[in-house]
């Protein structure tokens, strides 16, 4: 099971108080369908305007990439640059 | 080749070529927005509001349309009425209802300099007289400027759609604040228990604009049948594609951009302006349109980045620990939402490995334009305050400031304020760097100072398309879909050439438009040489494999028997047969008899930037008569990965720093009462040149990023991370002096001088 | 409106244009003339992307009318290289790697010739002070500086 730790902004809008989540998922979007399924809304959110940082490493705008069955999983806000 | 430890084995990449694009820009032949042409061409003015909160009351074109040699006058009546609808297009989110209201005013003006009409005429003088002579009724309204102001109960209010999001319960009456935003990890509270000195100000920086030399330009064709013809100037010319099809409400298909030479962007280039409003003028004139911002308007009506108000809170033990870190960021986003407040608040600790730590932010609307990224967007408004907070507290507990940076430095392993977990990253190396550069011995005398500060940026990745095709001599046509802002070009022809092994010059780059070559994303976010690199890598190893197969086939041998190197194929051992070698030039004459011509496409969506850190020291001299801060060193050290091409790695590092002086030192939007800008123009908006500065010196750290085939790492955008806290801690060294407010500019420091009775 | 009938020389060749009397030497040549390498960056005298050469003194292009240009010998950059060899200060910006969106490239090199003409061993204080009516946004100077320096060497006969 990855843990998924849900960003504080993102816990006041779709979680609840609930900060971390279990989710067993081995590629990104299977993540965020089983975490939209907790929490209705959360998907379209990461899908729209969030980064998956899996082990430290960001990942966006991807559904395909893996993640470990230990990962540990943050999302944040979508970066842009200059 | 992609072994990346194998620096000493690379031909090509380290190396410091020639740009190929470089002869066409010291001849003035390069064709820039500006100077691109269609047949039959007229051109475009634009009509802005000179108030900076209005309600549009009319608007009568008919004087301006009765004129000799107007073709078409455009209203935001021409324009869809597009509903609200978030997307991440360019950089960042982007409601497209906002987009369109920006490019176009509808109902109510926002700003001062926001476009309400545009009109198309036979010349540039013709077009600017009849855009004076529409005529548009306003209601003026009370406008607010200031970010803090603008969060006060009563203030005017922009939107009456904006109700406050991420705080509980959500307000029920609209106001100028569109978010609050919140990282935290820790008990804050007993972090600062822990500490011995604690450090707490406030801070507040001005907007700044990106100030490119190249003013916005473009030239659109509507045809009859729908299809456009978009030649300009921007970060990406599939984002003007984008945007142009939605804000005008056509098919993507229907519209080909092709991207002209850009004169600077470093961010502001990343949204459209004119390119819609020269589409709709073509199409109601008949004719196509060019349309070139004049210098007033870039400044009025082009997106600056935000200024701040940033209240920070940091404390650390006698040993130079540090227990807690808290920072309050406000961000102004201009007319619409969408400041860079997320980055700013997850760069702002970033150096650090903090147990207890926020940061806390809001982005806030008011009159002015709305804002668009600016290098690393976000980051140095807030490390300007929380690295003068830093260098503060290194002071009260009389520790040497990279020492204390060292002491707490973020390595891997590190867990971010903002959740992951750092990998693969060289911040202690590029302190070490900057702490052992010769600068750093150097003698101050009276009134001078040194300091020090660090800055953080993420890097991106994202979609990127190249292609490659040998051609019958054996040179090679490079196509990428990456705007070449800055010299990657060079990049792009080194790395396909050190994959190749050919030499460089026999790889010409060019950059495809949105027909020739596949969805690329902007040039932004220091993306391109590392996810455009990988494109042109992972092209040229399939070009790499179609040669060894066409070698195999001409030996007739298996092509797990070939070897690629140096440019040649050869038989892979003694097993394989004895065969003289066949450089790339001698199978690329046969390709036509071993199975047609050679040439490979690769598309990414490249992942795991590795993120950038500098660390910049700066020595300053202080007229305490006149209050002016002159730099006389400036040493800046960073970590790149690895420098494809060295020259233009420095380049970005130097030109991020000096942008980094100019925000520092001397630019602000200044406003008059009713809320006009005053300082649109290079002479009262001041820009560093070249007497300002002494040399920039430049330490390269390479800690390889396992991601990219040669280890590269974003570099354009960290640069500009630490100057202002850099140069503020250099004020303080010399003068005593605390500045929390830029740009520290002369009247301002004489001010705080006086203010400390110095 | 009548145009006024001017014949001046445009890089050694005598050249003829008409042009309204709100047009500048820089709308003539990017328009009428189509030497587009000089460059509009401010049209107020600023920023010096627009620098042009007449009877050898350095100008803001923008700030004069082409009207004035009667009798006047213009060398813009496309005047710069002899035939297709560069100019030392062409090739040395390109060897230091002096550019990098290369806007303010034209001008920048314009007015380090007239630089180098007036002073063939200029300090780098002096450089630098020629040059501040050119702005880069891009490189912060420092190379630039150094291809500055390196033309000037190799125009004084120097070894780079």
């Amino acid at each position: 099971m990855a843990t998924v730790h849900l960003g504080a902004t993102l816990c006041r809008t779709y979680c609840g108080d609930i900060r971390v989540v279990e989710v067993k998922a081995l590629t990104i979007g299977r993540m965020i369908k089983e975490l939209d399924a907790l929490f209705p809304g959360l998907g379209n959110q990461i899908e729209e305007s969030m980064a998956v940082a899996v082990d430290g490493e960001i990942f966006q705008d991807t559904l395909i990439d893996p993640i470990g069955p230990d990962s540990e999983v943050h999302l944040i806000p979508k970066i842009a640059g200059g | 080749m992609n072994d990346i430890s194998l620096k000493d084995a690379l031909k090509v990449v380290g190396t410091r070529p020639v740009r190929p694009d470089g002869v066409d820009k010291v001849m003035g032949r390069a064709q820039f927005g500006g100077d691109a042409v269609m047949p039959g061409m007229i051109f475009g003015s634009t009509v802005r509001s000179p108030h900076a909160h209005a309600r549009i009351i009319k608007i009568d074109t008919s004087a301006a349309e009765a004129m000799k040699g107007v073709r078409a006058v455009v209203t935001a009546a021409d324009l869809p009425n597009i509903t609200s609808e978030e997307a991440f297009v360019g950089e960042g989110p982007m409601n497209f209802r906002d987009l369109s209201c920006n490019l176009m005013a509808r109902d109510k003006v926002l700003y001062d300099g926001h476009v309400v009409a545009a009109v198309a005429a036979t010349s540039t003088s013709i077009a600017r007289a009849a855009a004076e002579a529409i005529k548009v009724e306003y209601e003026v309204l009370p406008h607010v400027i200031n970010e803090m102001e603008a969060m006060q109960p009563g203030a005017p209010v922009l939107h009456d759609d904006i109700f406050t999001s991420g705080v509980d319960p959500k307000p029920t009456t609209p106001s100028n604040v569109v978010k609050r935003m919140e990282f935290a990890k820790g008990d804050l509270e007993a972090g600062f228990a822990a500490a011995d000195k604690i450090v707490e100000r406030t801070y507040t920086t001005a907007p700044v604009h990106q100030a490119y030399i190249e003013p916005h330009a473009c030239v659109a064709a509507f045809n009859p049948d729908g299809q456009c013809q978009v030649i300009c100037s921007s970060q990406g010319h599939f984002m003007v594609r984008a945007y142009c099809a939605k804000l005008l409400g056509i098919d993507i298909s229907e519209i080909r951009v092709t991207p002209a030479e850009i004169g600077g962007g470093f961010g502001g280039k990343t949204l459209v302006y004119l390119e819609p409003l020269a589409l709709a003028l073509s199409r109601k004139a008949g004719r196509p349109v060019r349309m070139v911002m004049t210098r007033e308007e870039v400044f009025r009506g082009s997106g600056p980045t935000s200024g701040g108000t940033i209240n920070v809170k940091v404390g650390a033990k006698m040993d130079g620990t540090i227990t807690a870190a808290h920072a309050e960021v406000i961000l102004q986003a201009g007319a619409y939402p969408g400041s860079p407040i997320g980055p700013a608040l997850m760069t702002c600790w970033a150096m650090y490995d903090i147990e207890n730590a926020s940061a806390v932010g809001f982005d806030v609307v008011s009159n002015r334009p709305k804002v668009a990224a600016y290098r690393a967007p976000g980051a140095p408004i807030s490390t300007y305050a929380t690295e003068s907070a830093v260098d503060e507290l290194s002071r009260a507990i009389g520790m040497d400031p990279i020492e204390l940076r060292l002491k707490n430095a973020a390595k891997d392993g590190t867990k971010a304020l903002y959740g992951p977990t750092f990998q693969n990253i060289g911040y202690v190396e590029t302190l070490e760097a900057a702490k052992n550069h010769p600068n750093l011995q150097a003698k101050l005398g009276p009134n001078q100072g040194r300091g020090v500060a660090a800055g953080f940026w993420f890097n991106i990745g994202g979609e990127s398309s190249a292609s490659l095709a040998v051609n019958e001599d054996g040179t090679i046509a490079l196509v990428s879909g990456s705007p070449d802002i800055g010299g990657s070009r060079a990049s792009m022809a080194m790395m396909a050439a050190e994959v190749l092994g050919v030499n460089v010059e026999r790889v010409r780059p060019i950059i495809g438009d949105t027909a020739s070559v596949g969805f690329t994303f902007v040039t932004g976010g220091s993306r391109v040489t590392f996810a455009t690199g990988t494109a042109v890598c992972d092209a040229s190893d399939d070009i790499v494999k179609q040669l060894r197969g066409r070698a195999a086939k001409l030996w007739e041998i298996d092509v797990e028997a070939v070897e690629w190197r140096d440019g040649s194929a050869y038989p892979a051992g003694d097993n394989a047969g004895k065969f003289e070698p066949l450089s790339l030039a001698d199978i690329a004459v046969k390709s036509g008899r071993t199975g047609g011509p050679i040439a490979a496409k690769a598309t990414v969506n490249a992942q795991g930037a590795g993120p950038g850190w500098g660390v910049h020291v700066v020595d300053v001299e202080v007229d305490k008569e006149t209050g002016h801060v002159k730099i006389l060193r400036y040493t800046a050290a960073q970590d790149v990965g690895r420098a494809i091409h060295p020259s233009y790695v420095e380049g970005q590092v130097q030109g991020g720093a000096v942008q980094g002086i100019g925000w520092a030192l001397n630019e602000e939007y200044i406003y008059d009462k009713d809320g006009r800008l005053d300082n649109g123009g290079f002479l009262d908006y001041r820009v560093p040149v070249a007497s300002d500065l002494p040399k920039i010196d430049v330490a390269l750290v390479e800690v390889p990023n396992p991601r990219h085939p040669f280890g590269a790492k974003g570099v354009g955008e960290v640069p500009i991370v630490p100057p202002m806290a850099a140069i503020a801690n250099a004020i303080f060294d010399a003068t005593g002096v605390r500045m929390t407010s830029l740009p520290m500019s002369p009247p301002k420091v004489r001010a705080a001088l006086d203010a400390a009775g110095k | 409106m009548s145009k006024t009938h001017v014949t001046c020389t445009v890089n050694g060749e005598e050249t003829e244009f008409l042009c309204d009397s709100n047009q500048t030497v820089l709308d003539v040549l990017r328009e009428d003339l189509g030497l587009t390498g000089s460059k509009e960056g401010c049209g107020s005298g600023d920023c010096g992307a627009c620098s042009v050469l007449v009877d050898g003194r350095l100008v803001c292009s923008c700030l004069m009318f082409g009207s004035e240009a009667e009798g006047t010998s213009i060398t813009t950059i496309e005047g710069i290289a002899d035939g297709e060899n560069l100019h030392p200060v062409q090739s040395q910006f390109l060897k230091h790697a002096a550019l990098q969106c290369g806007f303010c490239t034209p001008g920048l090199i314009v007015a380090t010739k007239a630089l180098l003409d007036a002073n063939p061993s200029p300090t780098d204080e002096e450089a630098r002070y020629w040059l501040a009516g050119n702005l880069c946004r891009c490189t912060g100077y420092d190379k630039i500086m150094n291809a500055v320096h390196a033309a000037a060497a190799e125009l004084r006969g120097e070894s780079a």
